[in-house]
């Protein structure tokens, strides 16, 4: 029997959570999970830094991954035999659905916003290199490697394929918003995935949803509104990964501008630090070994990466205030000055943050041919775009809503001796003095 | 401090006036794969590269009062027209920002069509391979555009003009 369809010998199954079980038959799939780079999820968070607002949030990319792999593999199911459906496609779905985060690094957001990286470069790296991974995608056939790299891509022909990993409505959201609710504990975020699933038709080019379904999908569009503001632009969470930016961005001006020498030699961070990142160096980064650079990091002799590793370390955040460039641009630059005299370094310790800098995908019907939007299939067979039949969706869609807040290490202020400076800070950043504006 | 809002804006503040959001997508990737300055992240969608950073962004600007949207109903979908707006620019006057090459760069794209655009912004995301390769990559990511040798060679014109100037 070929390898591409060769089938265990009894079903194995993963006890998850989420799904309750995540069910493999495949070689190839159960061949995949064994391999190295993809064991590697298991050390790397699916939120980062979450777990400093909501403590169960300690999920890896690697439950994720299976759940991905486990939605599309239902959603095969109910496919078989519908028109459209080319069962050919089969194990590239499951592959691509499987692998589909494979390149993710420790702190993915921070370290790519830092270093100047792509997570997706090193997931199609990963596939197409000299991995193991891509070792068992070529033994299903030549170039089928390419095949998965390509549909995680979104750039494989078949755009059927495509829109099941990644689409307005697709297997990765479904589980990453699920999973999400499940270990933060929150209470939004829920929505009845079963119903979505057997609602989705397969069509030419993109999967669409019967539109007897529609009041599931109004659910899920509201938990990914709900699971954005509640869970993942939580204020506390953007403390912490505001101190982790600049833990990255000190460590390398470190190495980067002055004699500085390290305690420990930063080993695994030098590739980051000179841009010549290499598969192997990105494969042996994980959060364990970040985790114990910070560790050891509080006890360097420049003042302000310890201070911020022990920050980071010992959850001491940064605090925050409401902030509007449109009205606060001048008083930003007066924050930078006065910061300045009183010894604190604003470009560690003075941050502004906006919802940009954590881009979510909220749902948006968009123009014509900006963006593939959610189509909803009417009894009469006509597609219609789901915010043009659905109030509740139409309304979510429309909602312009973002934010800025500015963040700055409130205990360091208030230990400044420079007390009058201190009071045109506070005077400033909450406005007539009130220190009942700071959260 | 707001850099990449800065960066938007002096676009904005060249291009006088953009018109649908489908095309803003494509020009600030063009632009920015000619070297520009520009950090939005993008992934390739079913109508070429898209950021939703870009998007977000946007409509930062806007509720910002940086920028102004109009909305333009046309027959079966809304249009969007962007302007940048007196406070967008006091906000601009802030920032001691020059983008090398930005007016000359934009003035090569502003006038040209969405569906263009997104094919040369589809062609610079392959920019990687042979140009063989490139155009059949065209043509499996978009076979439902149909877009033929002319318009490929104008696009090629149009690509090395902008990595010449």
């Amino acid at each position: 029997m070929a390898y591409k369809d060769k089938q265990l010998q009894e079903e194995k199954v993963f006890k998850d959570p989420v799904h309750r079980y995540v069910h493999v038959r495949d070689q190839v799939i159960w061949d995949l999970i064994a391999t190295p780079e993809f064991q590697r999820l298991r050390r790397i968070k699916q939120l980062g830094t979450t777990n400093l607002t909501f403590h169960g949030a300690e999920h890896s990319r690697f439950n994720h991954s299976l759940g991905v792999y486990e939605i599309v593999r239902r959603i095969i199911n109910n496919f078989q035999d519908r028109p459209n459906w080319d069962n050919e496609e089969r194990l590239l779905c499951l592959c691509a659905a499987l692998l589909h985060d494979l390149g993710h690094g420790p702190f993915s957001h921070s370290f790519e916003k830092v270093f100047k990286l792509d997570h997706e470069y090193f997931t199609q790296q990963i596939i197409l290199g000299d991995t193991k991974i891509n070792e068992v995608l070529e033994r299903v056939q030549p170039g089928f490697a390419q095949n998965v790299a390509d549909v995680i891509d979104k750039t494989y022909q078949n755009k059927l394929v495509v829109s099941l990993i990644s689409s307005q409505i697709d297997a990765d959201r479904m589980d990453y918003l699920l999973r999400d609710a499940y270990f933060t504990g929150v209470s939004y975020g829920h929505f009845d995935m079963e119903r979505i699933l057997r609602v989705m038709r397969p069509i030419e080019d993109q999967v669409v949803i019967k539109s007897t379904g529609m009041h599931a999908v109004e659910d899920y569009i509201m938990s990914r509104y709900q699971m954005y503001w509640q869970v993942y632009f939580h204020p506390v969470t953007r403390s912490a990964e505001v101190i982790l930016t600049k833990i990255l961005h000190r460590a390398k001006h470190l190495y980067e501008t002055s004699n500085y020498t390290f305690k420990l030699e930063p080993t695994h961070f030098i590739s980051f630090f000179t841009g010549d990142v290499q598969l192997e160096h990105y494969l042996k980064l994980d959060e364990s070994i970040v985790q114990y650079y910070f560790q050891l990091w509080q006890d360097e002799d420049d003042f302000i990466l310890s201070d911020l590793c022990e920050r980071f370390m010992n959850r001491r955040l940064f605090k925050y205030v409401e902030f509007n460039p449109n009205h606060m641009m001048k008083e930003l630059m007066e924050l930078y000055r006065l910061f300045q005299k009183i010894g604190i370094d604003p470009e560690y310790y003075l941050v502004d943050d906006s919802s940009s800098d954590l881009p979510y995908d909220f749902y948006r019907p968009g123009e014509e041919e900006e963006r593939l939007p959610i189509h909803l299939l009417m009894p009469n067979g006509e597609l219609k775009e789901l915010s043009r039949h659905s109030d509740i969706v139409e309304a979510i869609s429309g909602k312009k809503r973002t934010d800025h807040k500015l963040y700055f290490p409130k205990d360091l202020l208030d230990m400044n001796e420079d007390k009058q400076t201190v009071e045109q800070i506070k005077a400033i950043l909450y406005g007539q003095g009130d220190e009942g504006n700071v959260n | 401090m707001l850099i990449n809002h800065a960066k938007l804006m002096q676009f904005f503040s060249v291009a006088r006036e953009v018109v649908g959001r489908k095309k803003l997508q494509k020009m600030i990737y063009i632009l920015q794969s000619c070297g520009l300055p520009f950090e939005e992240k993008y992934q390739f969608h079913v109508y070429g590269p898209y950021s939703e950073e870009l998007s977000l962004r946007t409509e930062e600007l806007c509720n910002l009062g940086f920028l102004s949207e109009e909305k333009e109903e046309k027959s079966n979908y809304f249009q969007y027209h962007y302007t940048i707006t007196t406070d967008g620019e006091r906000f601009l006057e802030q920032f001691d920002m020059k983008i090398a090459s930005l007016e000359e760069k934009s003035a090569m794209i502003l006038d040209k069509s969405a569906r263009f655009l997104e094919l040369v912004a589809t062609m610079l995301y392959f920019k990687q391979l042979p140009r063989e390769e490139v155009e059949k990559k065209v043509h499996i990511v978009k076979p439902k555009q149909n877009y033929n040798e002319t318009e490929l060679k104008e696009a090629w014109q149009l690509i090395d003009a902008l990595m010449d100037a």
